[in-house]
């Protein structure tokens, strides 16, 4: 890379931001959690990933959102599976999250705050751990 | 690219001895061969601290902290985690090994009382990238100097958050630049004192391992208060891995413009040149460090003039340690106000110590002045090894001294060590247990000062020499009570005459000793006895007819075969051969040998 003036620095600085903030988790109280079973994979959830990723930093919210995956959440008859647990918002299992529908996901209830119609499949089972 | 999982794998000196390159390289080939390299990203970032349970491997945003991964783990870690999306439950960090529940990073108590200002990218970033370096507000502080302040208001900020020289004297950094400043000079110079010498220490070298453009960046800020163009980092040769990083963060600020000429079209120049430490201790001293510098013989000379005047090449030179250049970014964007809030009155900040000896949690760790040794030790260090009890804490290396379990709660700061008769020091922590011995430690440490005087002045070349003799003379058995005094005498006589600080403060670990520990001197005088079995000559180790069974555990442990016996009787230790290494000791399960 050539030298820089100032403002590259700058833009460079903002630029390196958001994806170092992808690595964090503290303060982050929003969490979009993607199935990636064998099933889920097979269904496309790579795609789904990725397209939740890019929507989230579309919409400046890498900051606030922490994007896992984990492994098959047992609904393999619509998968791909998305999880959202967010604060002031039910946590909601999605499902049939096509690449498409991800991007939707991201902007109803991570941007507007309402459900995503057609797409709630459930809600997690009670977690024996923490119980 | 979307990466969906983050590994950092430490990349400092202590965890790449345990294999972690490998792991590295393992993981990248395996993320390759498993088809998922670019849903994970491998990074192999500076020292986690956490040194004892290394080689260190964390995952995010799962956050799993992995402890004591080897490289054949790498195939797991990728297949579990990053295809499947689940924890490798066996490498994650246990409390003890009985314990059945993992713990998160932030639950670690390690971390928990930690507050970290100069290892802020240590662990986190890659140091290797500066890409890393500029998201974390890196260069934003140049930024602020360049275009934003005048050297005086960085001169008052650094006045505003009482930063004091981490190098151990603790003499407040805003007046050495105030000192460089004021004067005209055709050229002046900045330097980095990279130069850690401390047994035991390893503070700065994880600094420019794990962040080395936090010292660039501070150095150039410097540079452009007192009005230098050039900058020299003094490191030690034995620090390779640092010194390649610093190299390659170098390179990359050359690229980037951040270094060199016109800086961000500034129109300010600045450059930085490493230069290689032979590795002696003696050059940790500034003046004997600019010498080296200068490519003369590494000698102090007579201060006044301070190098802040009168420093390389005669020019006014600006000489800080890594420590304190590690600060300064973080003080001119967060404000020097901010870094006063933390810390005690006359001590502000925070201070890293490399946590060593008989410690659970042996590792690199930062806490706010004012915090207690017990906290240090007990809280974060997890405890005395093997449950033993505390003797004392070696604080300083061979300048400071040793801090006894009375004095465990004092806040640590500058003032309250050197009240103590220890010294902060570059932050060598030491951690001894009932099983050492004072007077043979301070033996050590005088024979390190022996070798290490450069004997220009008489005081330190005889007097470390002398003092030397008369430990021997005590730890062989032979000692007086007179000698008691005359190591005070020969020891004060060298604090008040000595040239520089390697002379003056060589006598510190036996002047401390001899005042906390004088019964242990005395048992060596009076008795001829080393309770703890160090001093060699003073110890005899025997087996107890009555509690031997007849293992024959001890014998095959013996290096030099000096036990024998027949099967289930009595073993006999032959005195005349053993040499009192301690094996067979350590090896009875039947308490039948004894030290006597």
């Amino acid at each position: 890379m050539a030298k820089m003036t100032l403002d590259q620095l700058r833009k460079l600085r903002e630029e390196k931001k958001q994806d170092l903030t992808r690595r964090e988790v503290e303060g982050k109280e929003i969490q979009v959690i993607v199935g990636m079973g064998t099933c889920g994979i097979a269904a496309g959830a790579k795609q789904t990933f990725d397209e939740i990723v890019k929507a989230v930093e579309e919409y400046g919210l890498g900051k606030d959102v922490i994007i896992r995956q984990t492994g098959c959440m047992g609904l393999c008859y619509v998968e791909p599976t998305v999880e959202v647990v967010m604060p002031g918002m039910p946590t909601v299992i999605y499902g049939k999250m096509t690449a498409d529908a991800a991007k939707e996901l991201v902007r109803k209830h991570l941007v507007e705050k309402t459900l995503l119609e057609n797409h709630i499949f459930d809600r997690p089972a009670v977690d024996i751990v923490k119980k | 690219m979307a990466y969906k999982n983050f590994i950092l794998v430490c990349g400092g000196t202590g965890c790449e001895s345990s294999r972690a390159d490998e792991i590295y390289q393992n993981l990248v080939r395996e993320a390759e061969a498993q088809g998922v390299k670019n849903d994970v990203q491998v990074v192999k970032t500076g020292c986690f601290g956490f040194c004892e349970k290394g080689p260190i491997v964390k995952v995010l945003p799962s956050e799993s902290f992995y402890v004591e991964v080897k490289p054949e783990d790498a195939k797991e870690i990728i297949a579990e985690q990053v295809v499947k999306g689940r924890e490798v439950k066996r490498l994650l960090y246990k409390k003890d090994a009985k314990a059945a529940e993992n713990v998160k990073v932030e639950d670690i108590e390690f971390y928990q009382k930690q507050f970290r200002i100069v290892l802020r990218n240590c662990g986190v970033i890659n140091p290797e990238n500066i890409d890393e370096y500029i998201a974390r507000d890196g260069y934003a502080a140049l930024e602020k100097v360049l275009f934003q302040m005048k050297p005086e208001d960085v001169i008052n900020e650094l006045k505003i958050s009482g930063l004091r020289g981490r190098g151990g004297a603790g003499f407040p950094t805003w007046r050495k630049w105030e000192f460089s400043r004021v004067p005209q000079a055709d050229q002046k110079y900045v330097v980095c004192n990279a130069d850690e010498g401390d047994p035991g220490a390893y503070m700065d070298r994880s600094t420019i391992e794990g962040d080395p453009h936090s010292v660039i960046e501070a150095m150039t800020i410097c540079g452009k208060t007192i009005g230098a163009t050039k900058g020299y980092v003094y490191i030690r040769a034995e620090y390779p891995l640092a010194i390649d990083r610093l190299k390659i963060a170098i390179q990359q600020a050359h690229d980037y413009g951040l270094l060199g000429k016109n800086i961000l079209g500034s129109g300010f120049d600045f450059d930085l040149e490493i230069r290689l430490g032979a590795g002696a201790f003696v050059c940790g001293e500034e003046t004997a460090l600019l010498q080296s510098v200068e490519g003369k013989r590494g000698m102090p000379i007579p201060r006044p003039p301070f190098p802040a005047v009168k420093g390389l090449w005669g020019k006014p030179t600006v000489i800080n340690n890594v420590e304190t250049w590690a600060n300064i970014p973080v003080i001119i964007n967060k404000g020097g106000a901010w870094f006063a809030k933390i810390g005690t009155e006359t001590s502000k900040g925070t201070k890293v110590f490399a946590l060593t000896g008989k410690i659970n949690n042996s590792g690199l760790v930062e806490v706010p002045m004012g915090t207690t040794l017990r906290e240090i030790i007990f809280d974060i260090g997890g405890g005395i090894k093997g449950g033993k009890k505390f003797k004392g804490a070696q604080t300083g290396g061979p300048s400071g001294g040793i801090i006894t379990a009375d004095y465990l709660d004092t806040p640590i700061d500058y003032e309250s060590l050197t009240a103590l008769g220890s010294m902060m020091g570059s932050g060598g922590l030491i951690v001894m247990d009932e099983d050492d011995c004072v007077v043979n430690i301070s033996k050590f440490y005088m024979e390190f000062c022996v070798d290490e005087s450069c004997g220009k002045c008489a005081p330190c070349r005889v007097g470390t020499n002398q003092m030397h003799a008369i430990l021997e003379k005590i730890t062989d058995g032979k000692g007086t009570r007179e000698d008691l005094d005359k190591l005070k005498k020969i020891g004060m006589a060298m604090k008040k005459a000595a040239l520089c600080g390697l002379g003056q403060t060589a006598p510190n670990p036996t002047l401390s000793t001899l005042k906390y520990f004088e019964k242990d001197y005395l048992e060596h005088i009076d008795e001829r006895k080393c309770v703890a079995g160090k001093c060699k000559k003073l110890v005899v180790f025997e087996i107890d007819p009555a509690k031997c069974i007849g293992c024959g555990l001890c014998a095959r442990r013996c290096p030099v075969n000096c036990i024998t016996g027949e099967k289930k009787q009595a073993h006999v230790i032959d005195k005349m051969k053993c040499i009192k290494c301690g094996e067979c000791y350590n090896a009875c399960k039947f308490g039948a040998i004894v030290k006597k």
